[in-house]
């Protein structure tokens, strides 16, 4: 069958025009305005200071630290959880259940961040419902303030990206066959042995393509370590903003944009070559 | 262990509560929402003070009900315009990706792939700034050069559909692009050898073959650009859309009317996705 000259441009012009001028310039830009800034007597030039500042400054590079460290500590949490949620339903569960059980799980995830966020919000602050059940039993007279830390931080974000880990384990489970748990058991592995010896390995795409999802929005997140970090636990998306929309110094801004998407990209790299997949067969 | 293997009583009732808790965890902070959108009292907030429809229906001044407040009414109206446009046109974009992908052959298309599934891995607050930025700067070259203001390239409502469109326009062509990996090219050479021409057989064979998909997907970039905070919080103008008004209210003190909206929008987004879910056939 041969393809028409036509065909291929009438689709490929609207893709190019979408990814050069959506996705190539703007990153081109910001590189460049990353490294342009004003010399001491007010003209513009090519400097490296806006990354110089990055190292000098210290709370730059400790949020900008804590940020990959936070994420990484939220990936893991989020696959301890979402690892037997994944299992119990596509293995143990009954399969006439097994289809309202993941509409049960998507659902949530419909609705806005902005939405889930606040209901936590409602839920853990000082005058919020959790409080008020506390003291209605007895167990605290003075209401505890749970929201504004590291840690509620770090389950609002477990909260909100969950559903990018649960749906790759739900699918990697999925093409698991049950003869080989059945096999090990009658040759007297135990569960541990089992987890670890044919699940675990059997949903390793599954699991990396994951924690990549799930590492790069936390990475990126914005509203939920804003909403419920509080004042301390600042965020490198919120220094990114700050530069931004407070300060109006885009070119500092930009330099901490395109650290965080060297970072990013850096790190999503080193887990497809540690897990040996590509970024190909991880998406589709 | 699975459905087909014996377990202790302790273990699958360890097991079941965890998944009862998971789903508790899941559906806790939504559901807090809604009871307290019924709240008679001036705070989301318990103690439960009876049952109003006041944060719905009041016409103020002193609670003005969701259908009388006229600042959330328009945001709801600009995220809907936004939603629409995005969709559209991100439908037409990656259909002609998923077709150029899929059935063209070119060189560089390996690169072009993997370009194309870069927006999966940026996270959404640098594609709204590196946006941002590339908007400024043309606005400036054709301002400075060509001495006209285009006012799109500026902060406003047209920018922020071109920021969501950059990265929706990935998540619609790799679901139109599996399901066109299902299509039979049998149907099509048949339908050549009749004697249609490529058009022609787009239009009435493949597309008829795809629409379930496109549909779905059109659902699902609608919800994404309704839903979307960290790419539009850097591109919005003078009309915020839903998230971004909300996140205002929400960081400066909120009140039950956010409740409301939050219901509604619980509510409009889980039936779209319930229609997508259970219309969509099982094995996509």
């Amino acid at each position: 069958m041969t393809r028409s000259r036509f065909g291929l441009f009438f689709f490929l012009a609207p893709v190019v025009l979408w990814l050069g001028l959506l996705i190539i310039l703007p990153h081109l830009d910001l590189l460049v305005m990353s490294l342009r800034g004003e010399n001491e007597y007010g003209e513009m030039g090519w400097t490296f200071r806006n990354y110089l500042n990055f190292f000098h400054e210290p709370i730059y590079w400790l949020t900008f630290v804590r940020t990959a460290l936070y994420s990484v500590i939220t990936t893991v949490l989020t696959f301890v959880l979402a690892m037997p949620v994944a299992f119990y339903i596509v293995k143990v569960a009954r399969p006439r259940t097994q289809r309202f059980y993941l509409v049960l799980l998507l659902l949530p995830f419909w609705v806005s961040e902005l939405v889930r966020v606040y209901g936590w919000m409602i839920l853990l602050r000082e005058s919020g419902v959790i409080n008020f059940f506390l003291m209605k039993i007895g167990l605290t007279t003075r209401p505890v303030e749970m929201l504004y830390n590291d840690a509620s931080m770090i389950m609002g974000l477990v909260y909100t990206s969950m559903l990018f880990m649960v749906v790759p384990l739900v699918s990697a489970v999925e093409s698991l066959d049950d003869s080989l748990i059945e096999a090990a058991h009658d040759l007297g592995a135990g569960k541990l042995t089992i987890w670890w010896t044919i699940v675990i390995p059997h949903c390793k795409a599954g699991i990396t393509s994951g924690a990549i999802v799930v590492f790069m929005l936390c990475l990126g997140n914005y509203l939920t370590p804003n909403l419920m970090g509080g004042k301390n636990s600042l965020w490198f998306t919120e220094q990114i903003y700050n530069q931004f929309i407070a300060s109006f110094n885009w070119n500092q801004g930009s330099a901490f944009g395109f650290l965080l998407l060297a970072l990013s990209s850096v790190i999503i790299w080193l887990g497809l070559k540690v897990s040996g997949q590509k970024l190909g067969e991880v998406a589709s | 262990m699975i459905r087909s293997l014996p377990s202790s009583r302790t273990y699958s009732w360890v097991y079941c509560s965890f998944i009862i808790l998971y789903f508790l965890f899941l559906f806790a902070p939504l559901a807090v929402t809604c009871v307290l959108a019924f709240n008679n009292s001036d705070f989301p907030s318990l103690p439960w003070n009876g049952f109003t429809l006041d944060w719905f229906l009041s016409p103020g001044p002193d609670r003005v009900g969701i259908f009388h407040d006229q600042q959330n009414l328009r945001s709801i109206w600009v995220s809907f315009q936004t939603a629409f446009w995005v969709a559209i046109s991100s439908v037409v974009v990656g259909t002609c990706a998923a077709f150029l992908f899929e059935q063209e052959e070119f060189p560089l298309k390996g690169p072009l792939y993997l370009l194309m599934l870069a927006p999966l891995v940026i996270p959404g607050v640098i594609l709204g700034i590196s946006i941002l930025l590339a908007a400024n700067t043309a606005g400036m070259f054709f301002e400075d050069r060509l001495g006209v203001d285009i006012s799109f390239l500026r902060p406003s409502f047209w920018l922020v559909v071109l920021g969501q469109f950059s990265f929706i326009t990935t998540f619609v062509t790799l679901v139109v692009a599996a399901r066109l990996r299902k299509f039979d090219p049998a149907l099509e050479e048949a339908a050549m050898n009749l004697g249609a021409n490529r058009l022609q057989v787009i239009r009435h064979i493949t597309i008829p073959f795809l629409r379930s998909a496109i549909l779905g997907a059109g659902s699902v970039a609608f919800l994404m650009s309704f839903e979307n905070f960290n790419t539009t919080l850097f591109l919005v103008g003078s009309q915020p859309t839903l998230p971004v008004n909300l996140y205002l209210q929400v960081r400066d003190g909120s009140t039950p009317v956010i409740n409301s909206i939050s219901l509604l929008l619980i509510l409009g987004t889980s039936l779209l996705a319930l229609v997508n879910l259970l219309g969509s056939p099982k094995e996509t």
